[in-house]
């Protein structure tokens, strides 16, 4: 159950970005999850609200977009969802070719936030590389 | 004003960052890391203590961090081999993480240290999220387990770049379907070799060290099919990109695009290729005053049950 520490390390980063730009709140976080990301959709939304408490992503939703996992074979030009447990041997030619094209996503797309006041009649901010 | 921010950043990317600069220091210093995952009681400590042990008789400067949620016992029991270890005791929490193991070696790894084994916390499940700078990551799976537990915990043995069956002294008695195990294995990490070992009886034992040491020294590693996904999704690119929707009223439905890109790429999965680095060759001396180093991890809110 590593989902607690997956929890933290979204909510430090999302954090660390609405502190920069200025928000006030967080009211959403758009979470990509791929099928071998070795991560449970359910047990991470739970620990999400844990790690939320306190900060300014208090009470912000977590929502998480599946991303199934494909692998090709590019020596028969196959194409297949691996499945689970994945199938990751080419089911055409049964030789180890196989490339994943996703499945391992484990990103946060996008965030959702209330300005702050401060930030209201002020330029668009510039984001720095952090 | 509200705005949908993308960030599209890894969430692992910090702990990648740091793995991989652990990887480049240590890489300097001549030292591999070997990661070791598997269930509890599959029999890792058994192993590495007789790795340890050969290494260390043949003048090989091994070193051993092992991680439990507490006792010292692993330590004990490594220690017994000559080999310089040290206990993380991590509280509780189910992995280790690369910033916790760089700090554990910073003031204790001693130099020209060649193979420094790192011994996870017996789990299949979180550990193998976590790169931890190692150069070569093992799965160990016992005969007693069952033939079907590659494909129990895909990500685990299917991110390994060599699995090891253990206990093999008791696959008659537990009626154990080697041929099954391999093909379990080949279908989650094809091409990943599977190496049968025990301990015990001192069988395979001495095998972990030549691959460590053939790794260490730019020799090929299996890279798993897992570990590669396809280059378009491999890199993620740490910008933002805002869109501000501002009051339609007092400013005309102004649309305002910021794209920052800085071209820096954060690899979001363990560098499975190969090391072409200085080394500072065997190194025969002993560290018998070596003490028996325990840590426990510094307590924080990751702190979890797993």
């Amino acid at each position: 159950m590593h989902e607690m520490s997956i929890a933290m390390a979204v909510v430090d980063q999302v954090e660390e970005a609405a502190q920069a730009g200025g928000a006030a709140s967080v009211g959403s976080v758009r979470l990509q999850v791929g099928e071998l990301a070795g991560v449970v959709p359910d047990a991470l939304s739970f620990c999400f609200g844990l790690a939320c408490a306190g900060t300014v992503l208090e009470g912000a939703e977590l929502v998480v977009e599946p991303v199934a996992a494909r692998a090709r074979c590019e020596p028969c030009a196959d194409e297949w969802a691996v499945g689970m447990p994945p199938r990751l041997c080419c089911p055409a030619c049964g030789e180890p070719t196989a490339e994943l094209l996703s499945g391992r996503e484990l990103q946060i797309v996008s965030v959702h936030w209330q300005d702050g006041p401060e930030h209201e009649h002020t330029r668009e901010p510039i984001f720095q590389e952090r | 004003m509200c705005r949908e921010v993308d960030l599209q950043q890894a969430v692992l990317a910090k702990n990648d960052a740091t793995a991989h600069s652990l990887r480049a220091g240590l890489t300097a210093r001549g030292t591999t890391v070997v990661n070791l995952l598997s269930s509890p009681g599959s029999g890792k400590t058994e192993l590495l203590e007789r790795e340890l042990g050969r290494a260390w008789a043949r003048g090989v400067p091994v070193a051993a961090l092992t991680a439990d949620l507490a006792t010292e016992n692993d330590a004990v029991r490594l220690a017994r081999s000559g080999a310089p270890v040290k206990q993380v005791l991590t509280d509780g929490l189910c992995h280790l993480e690369a910033g916790m193991l760089g700090r554990h070696i910073d003031d204790w790894l001693p130099d020209g240290t060649r193979i420094l084994f790192v011994e996870n916390v017996g789990n299949l499940v979180c550990p193998a999220s976590y790169d931890l700078g190692e150069t070569l990551r093992v799965v160990l799976a016992s005969v007693t387990e069952g033939e079907d537990k590659p494909l129990k915990y895909p990500t685990a043995f299917g991110l390994a770049q060599l699995v090891v069956v253990t206990k093999t002294d008791l696959a008659q008695a537990v009626g154990f379907d080697e041929a099954a195990f391999r093909a379990h294995v080949q279908q989650v990490n094809p091409g990943v070799d599977v190496v049968l070992t025990a301990a015990r009886r001192g069988e395979g034992v001495g095998m972990l060290l030549d691959r460590a040491l053939a790794a260490g020294e730019g020799a090929p590693v299996h890279t798993p099919v897992m570990a590669r996904q396809h280059p378009s999704h491999q890199h993620t690119h740490t910008h933002q990109h805002t869109h501000t929707h501002q009051d339609h009223r007092t400013h005309g439905g102004q649309h305002t695009h910021t794209h920052t890109h800085t071209g820096v790429h954060t690899h979001t999965h363990p560098d499975l290729g190969t090391h072409d680095h200085p080394h500072t060759g065997p190194h025969a001396h002993a560290h018998p005053d070596e003490p028996l180093v325990v840590t426990t991890a510094p307590a924080s809110a990751a702190q979890h049950r797993p």
